[in-house]
């Protein structure tokens, strides 16, 4: 793990320029800590400054810091995003792993109930999740209701590892040594899978914290815990556009896209370095 | 079973369960929560001062019939699939007396239009440049492409749609921000309304464009460069098959058909992009009914909307799959 590591940092660009994105956001987010206000706090400075040394990112027009609301909204977000990439994971990891080995009959029903979950648009179910929870929502309720989306894709992928491990010897020699099927899966073939959930768990991130701000945005979460989604929210309500109040909007969003293009850079580069043709390409290319 | 008519089989099979499913998923939604509706609009609309408590039970007892909560509830699922069966949601609370399906048929042909168009477009060329740039290694600008698609493919709709709206409304306001089409023109097909249309759908569609063409760019690049390496390629290439015939009808040919399904899997992704988009730019399509409805606590057109929209997304993907024997004909035979 350490070696393969020390190689993607070698070889990809992408991965170095990932982890330094995701290093920046993350640095940001543990700020939150140290932040001398409460998140939900407002008129605790005066309102409508702009970036100043005092204020290193303006206060909003609510009387907050923008600095320290970026630093918790970005630690809220990357929590939600790890938790529905989590929650999924598990599932998409019993899916994939059993569709894969087991073939035959188990493997097309969970196929087809997997295609479907791939195809339904979940927005307008999301929405209609919030239309009949309204103020009840939560954080976590929207995470679980995502993570039940969230697994399907990947599932996909996992079972084309597991199919063709199963096709190697290993596999007949696990077999013949006495070993249960979920001793095959999570001995023999879980250490293959895990590159590729790695960097599924990245893209998940993305899908998932993509999802919450667009819903954010709108004000169809739990608009009163601070996300990045939010902070536009609330930064709409008092246009902060139209009144020049820019640096409201601009922080979170370039905060949230570092997240974005760091988390999918990393998701690439693992993703690029599994594939052994590619891998012989760049490795080839940089000696 | 076999052949083309068996694969037509179990697609419509597949349909069938993503419709069965996700109307299934609505039902779940919007009946097992432990909140109930009734009382939530009920304290939404008595809220803003002072009604009568017999007027109050009427309603309570009208909203009940309408979200079909009556009964045991075996019979409200069997009512609720009725409703859906027979397209009838009812009429729309915030544009009260016009029905549901009314509302819905009025703003499904501009969403259908703005995402089949940039769709389309996304799609050919995301394929053809990522084509280009998988066998084109070495080219600067292809790379510099594949930089950008990788800066803009993460980005999520709303965040890009943004962007573009203070790009085009504030800082270089050259093309109109919001609507379908300018509002005074008879919606009929002259030339003026036909070019306001184009001209009020570029910046939806392109916030789409910019996202798709990414995605599609990148898994072509790679597919290509995977083809490349296939024998028949190298055999071409020895065998002094010019390189542009072997780029189309070799490589890009055989790299395309991931693509196909790929995109059929895409297609509600894309959708859920599509409702913000229009959102964002107050295009007049489903994803703006969709928000608005739920603004307006209209329950009968968000559920309208929501099964309306798993229907199209599934009669799409149904459509791509039936195609995909053209593209590649193993299909017919296994």
């Amino acid at each position: 793990m350490v070696a393969f590591i020390r190689e993607l940092l070698r070889y990809r660009t992408e991965f170095r320029i990932g982890l330094a994105l995701v290093a920046v956001v993350l640095l940001l987010s543990m700020m939150a800590s140290f932040s001398p206000y409460p998140p939900d706090s407002v008129y605790v400075v005066p309102p409508d400054l702009p970036p100043s040394l005092t204020y290193w990112f303006g206060t909003t027009s609510r009387g907050q810091d923008v600095f320290w609301q970026v630093s918790f909204a970005i630690r809220n977000t990357l929590l939600f995003g790890g938790t529905v990439a989590l929650v999924s994971r598990l599932v998409a990891l019993a899916v994939g792993l059993v569709s894969g080995y087991k073939g035959g009959w188990v493997d097309r029903a969970l196929m087809s109930v997997n295609d479907t979950f791939i195809v339904i648009p979940l927005l307008p179910i999301l929405v209609l999740f919030y239309f009949v929870m309204r103020d009840r929502i939560s954080w976590l309720m929207l995470a679980l209701i995502m993570a039940c989306f969230g697994w399907a894709y990947d599932a996909r992928l996992i079972r084309s590892v597991v199919m063709s491990l199963r096709q190697r010897e290993f596999t007949q020699t696990s077999l013949f040594s006495g070993m249960t099927t979920r001793q095959i899966l999570t001995e023999e073939h879980l250490p293959y899978v895990v590159p590729i959930l790695f960097s599924t768990t990245m893209n998940n991130m993305v899908w998932s914290i993509g999802l919450e701000v667009t819903l954010a945005v709108l004000g169809f979460t739990d608009i009163n815990t601070p996300t990045i989604g939010g902070m536009i929210y609330w930064a709409n309500q008092h246009t902060a556009m139209v009144a020049g109040i820019w640096w409201w909007i601009a922080f979170p969003t370039i905060a949230v896209i570092m997240a974005f293009i760091g988390l999918f850079l990393l998701a690439v580069s693992v993703n690029a370095h599994i594939d052994p043709r590619s891998r012989l390409w760049s490795t080839g290319e940089a000696s | 079973m076999s052949g083309y008519a068996g694969y037509v089989g179990r697609r419509l099979a597949q349909f069938l369960l993503v419709v069965f499913i996700g109307i299934n998923i609505a039902y779940v939604v919007t009946h097992a929560s432990p909140i109930d509706p009734v009382e939530q609009s009920i304290s939404a609309v008595t809220s803003f001062g002072n009604t009568a408590p017999d007027a109050i039970e009427q309603m309570r007892k009208s909203l009940r019939e309408l979200y079909g909560l009556g009964g045991t509830p075996v019979q409200q699922y069997l009512t609720f699939w009725k409703r859906i069966l027979s397209a009838d949601f009812g009429p729309s609370l915030s544009a009260f007396p016009t029905p549901v399906g009314t509302l819905i048929g009025r703003a499904l042909p501009w969403t259908a239009g703005l995402l089949t168009v940039s769709t389309l477009i996304a799609w050919v060329l995301g394929n053809l440049l990522g084509g280009l740039a998988g066998y084109y290694r070495q080219s600067r600008g292809l790379k510099l492409m594949g930089v950008i698609a990788m800066g803009l493919h993460p980005i999520p709709y709303y965040i890009l749609a943004m962007l573009l709206l203070i790009l085009f409304g504030f800082i270089w306001p050259v093309l109109p921000i919001s609507g379908g089409a300018t509002m005074n023109l008879p919606q009929t097909l002259t030339p003026e309304f036909v070019f306001s249309v184009l001209q009020h759908a570029v910046l939806p569609a392109l916030s789409l464009i910019l996202i798709g063409v990414g995605s599609w760019f990148l898994g072509m690049r790679s597919l290509v460069s995977n083809v490349l390496a296939e024998d028949y390629v190298v055999y071409a290439e020895l065998a002094g098959v010019n390189s542009w015939r072997i780029l189309t009808s070799y490589v890009m040919r055989n790299a395309l058909v991931p693509q196909v399904t790929g995109l059929a899997m895409s297609l509600g992704g894309i959708f859920n992009g599509a409702v913000i988009t229009e959102k964002v730019f107050g295009y007049p399509g489903l994803g703006s009914l969709l928000v608005d409805a739920v603004y307006a606590g209209d329950y009968g057109l968000v559920l309208g909307v929501t099964t309306i929209s798993i229907l199209s997304v599934s009669v799409g993907v149904l459509a791509i799959d039936l195609l995909y024997p053209l593209l590649d004909p193993r299909v017919k035979v296994s």
